[in-house]
């Protein structure tokens, strides 16, 4: 294939590259060298990850929590265009600067859903395993060049408004995949196991209220605690939803999976643990309190919870 | 039992307000070496999760695009042209988007839409943009609420909708957790089994964005009568 996943990487090392570069430049930032250290590392894992073995870059995992543990990544200092300039622009470009950023997601599903068999001399133009991604790439590009067609600006100034949008969001953008680590730990040390033993041996079994309940919840909270209820499901699902709600009380299993699955994502809804919907969106619209898209999510997801218990409970026995 | 020690690390951790980047390391750590994992093991696997999750980073692609256009105004532009539009209020957008995102991650079109390409250079300064057209200028902390209520939209939309769509990754989670079981489903069936909570979850949520313009039209009266008063 022409546009593999790993090219994607490679692009975003070299974006990450280029923000490194920056941040050393900044003579006024407040934490030039460690800032610029945590990109160049974050950068490093894009270019050469394919080459480092795995236990120097759990080195350099490591090494970038702490990095952000002591504060070391900061904002620096932006040159940033003046409200009146940026009204002025507007004026003149008009609805002409949604173009790029609605390209990006109508090239991706064009790339996902069109052309994703398409080759050119006898190769794949798409990476048909990672075909999202790869599509998602490309409307990038495409839509950058769009961007910089119609603004006139230099390429140059791109990344610069990156660092100022990478820096802003700042040691949140790596969190979710910290968190990705933490969720293979758990699952070698076999901490799904342990939960599951000690929820079922928490409730009634023969009450069908309270094993459904107790699943539904259970989905929440643990993936709370994952923060990702594609890691819950096994859990919850071995543990109680196949043996309790299946086997022994003849529960339909489409509706257990189903059901299981959006009670799962009510605890996405609240926890700090799935960071690239909850934490980095709070960055990226410079909310000062993290939690604030939580905050606004719980009260939907509570109710939510409790719709689906009612539902699977109704449902599962009787169909 | 003593492998559970890494989820006590997390919500201490959490709860007294470390750094998470520090807390999810030191609770694998903990987790490991609870679980008997020899400590090279415990490298790699922080490496390996690490370099196989890099698509989760892949928003950083559409940062060149967004803050070019952010430099030349994309966010005043989008608040231009809700201001143009007179049946506009925060809620109705969000219930739009809300809508739209819902109706096309159930298609499979998860890509429409995300945090980085569209709730921040669009949907959350048209939202704002509406109701500052309406009242004029909001305190910061309306301001961050209609933020926040923006990505909230953009969450709902993209969880209750994916499921429902056949080919999604986690209904065939699902069905190979079943098949290692002997049990075998159609994914279909389970998709058609999330519609009800897919529906739930639209009218819960669009109801409290429909309450988020009572809130404002409220707190908003309340300050322009102040504002007028003084």
């Amino acid at each position: 294939m022409i546009i593999s996943l790993d090219l994607i990487y490679y692009l975003t090392g070299f974006i990450m590259a280029g923000v490194t570069f920056l941040t050393l430049r900044d003579r006024s930032h407040p934490k030039r060298y460690l800032t610029a250290l945590f990109w160049g590392l974050y950068a490093i894992s894009f270019l050469f990850g394919n080459e480092i073995p795995a236990k120097y870059m759990g080195v350099i995992v490591i090494l970038m929590a702490i990095i952000a543990g002591i504060g070391g990544v900061r904002m620096g200092t932006y040159s940033q265009t003046s409200d009146e300039h940026r009204v002025e622009r507007a004026k003149t470009l008009g609805n002409k600067l949604f173009w790029p950023t609605l390209l990006i997601p109508v090239v991706t599903v064009i790339g996902t859903v069109g052309i994703k068999d398409m080759r050119i001399g006898g190769f794949l133009l798409l990476d048909k395993g990672n075909i999202t991604l790869a599509s998602l790439g490309v409307a990038c590009v495409v839509a950058w060049l769009v961007a910089t067609i119609f603004t006139k600006e230099a390429p140059a100034n791109s990344i610069k408004e990156t660092r100022r949008l990478m820096e802003s969001i700042g040691w949140s953008a790596v969190l979710p995949q910290m968190l990705a680590t933490l969720g293979g730990l758990f699952a070698i040390a076999g901490v799904g196991q342990a939960v599951s033993t000690l929820v079922g041996s928490a409730i009634p079994v023969d009450n069908r209220f309270a094993v459904v309940a107790a699943y539904a919840i259970g989905m929440a909270l643990f993936t709370m605690i994952m923060g990702n209820a594609f890691a819950a499901f096994p859990v919850m699902a071995a543990g109680i939803g196949l043996p309790l709600i299946v086997v022994m009380h003849g529960g339909n299993p489409a509706i257990v999976a189903a059901i299981g699955m959006f009670s799962g994502y009510c605890g996405t809804l609240m926890t700090p643990m799935a960071a690239n919907y909850n934490i980095v969106p709070a960055a990226l619209l410079d909310l000062p309190d993290k939690n604030s898209v939580i905050k606004a999510q719980i009260a939907t997801a509570v109710p939510l919870l409790l719709v689906n218990v009612l539902l699977l409970y109704f449902l599962v026995f009787n169909f | 039992m003593l492998s559970l020690i890494g989820i006590v690390v997390v919500i201490i951790g959490f709860a007294l307000r470390f750094n998470p980047m520090l807390v999810v390391v030191v609770a694998g750590i903990a987790t490991g070496i609870a679980g008997n994992v020899p400590f090279e093991k415990i490298l790699s696997t922080f490496g390996e999760a690490f370099l196989k999750n890099r698509y989760l980073a892949l928003f950083i692609l559409t940062l060149p695009v967004i803050g070019l256009l952010e430099r030349n105004g994309l966010r005043e532009q989008a608040q231009n042209l809700v201001s143009k539009i007179e049946a506009a209020t925060t809620g109705r957008i969000l219930i739009l988007y809300l809508f739209i995102r819902e109706a096309a991650a159930a298609l499979g079109l998860t890509s429409l839409g995300g945090h980085a390409p569209m709730v921040r250079p669009l949907i959350a300064p048209m939202a704002e943009g509406a109701a500052e057209h309406k009242f004029g200028k909001l305190p910061d902390y309306l301001r961050f609420k209609i933020r926040a209520f923006s990505a909230s939209a953009d969450n709902v939309g993209l969880f209750f909708g994916e499921d429902i769509f056949i080919a999604f990754g986690a209904i065939l989670l699902m069905k190979g957790f079943y098949e290692q079981n002997g049990i075998f489903l159609e994914p279909l069936e389970i998709a058609l089994w999330g519609i009800p909570t897919a529906i739930a979850a639209f009218i819960i949520h669009a109801t409290r964005l429909y309450l988020l313009d009572r809130t404002i039209e409220r707190e908003m009266g309340k300050i322009n009568t102040d504002r007028s008063g003084s």
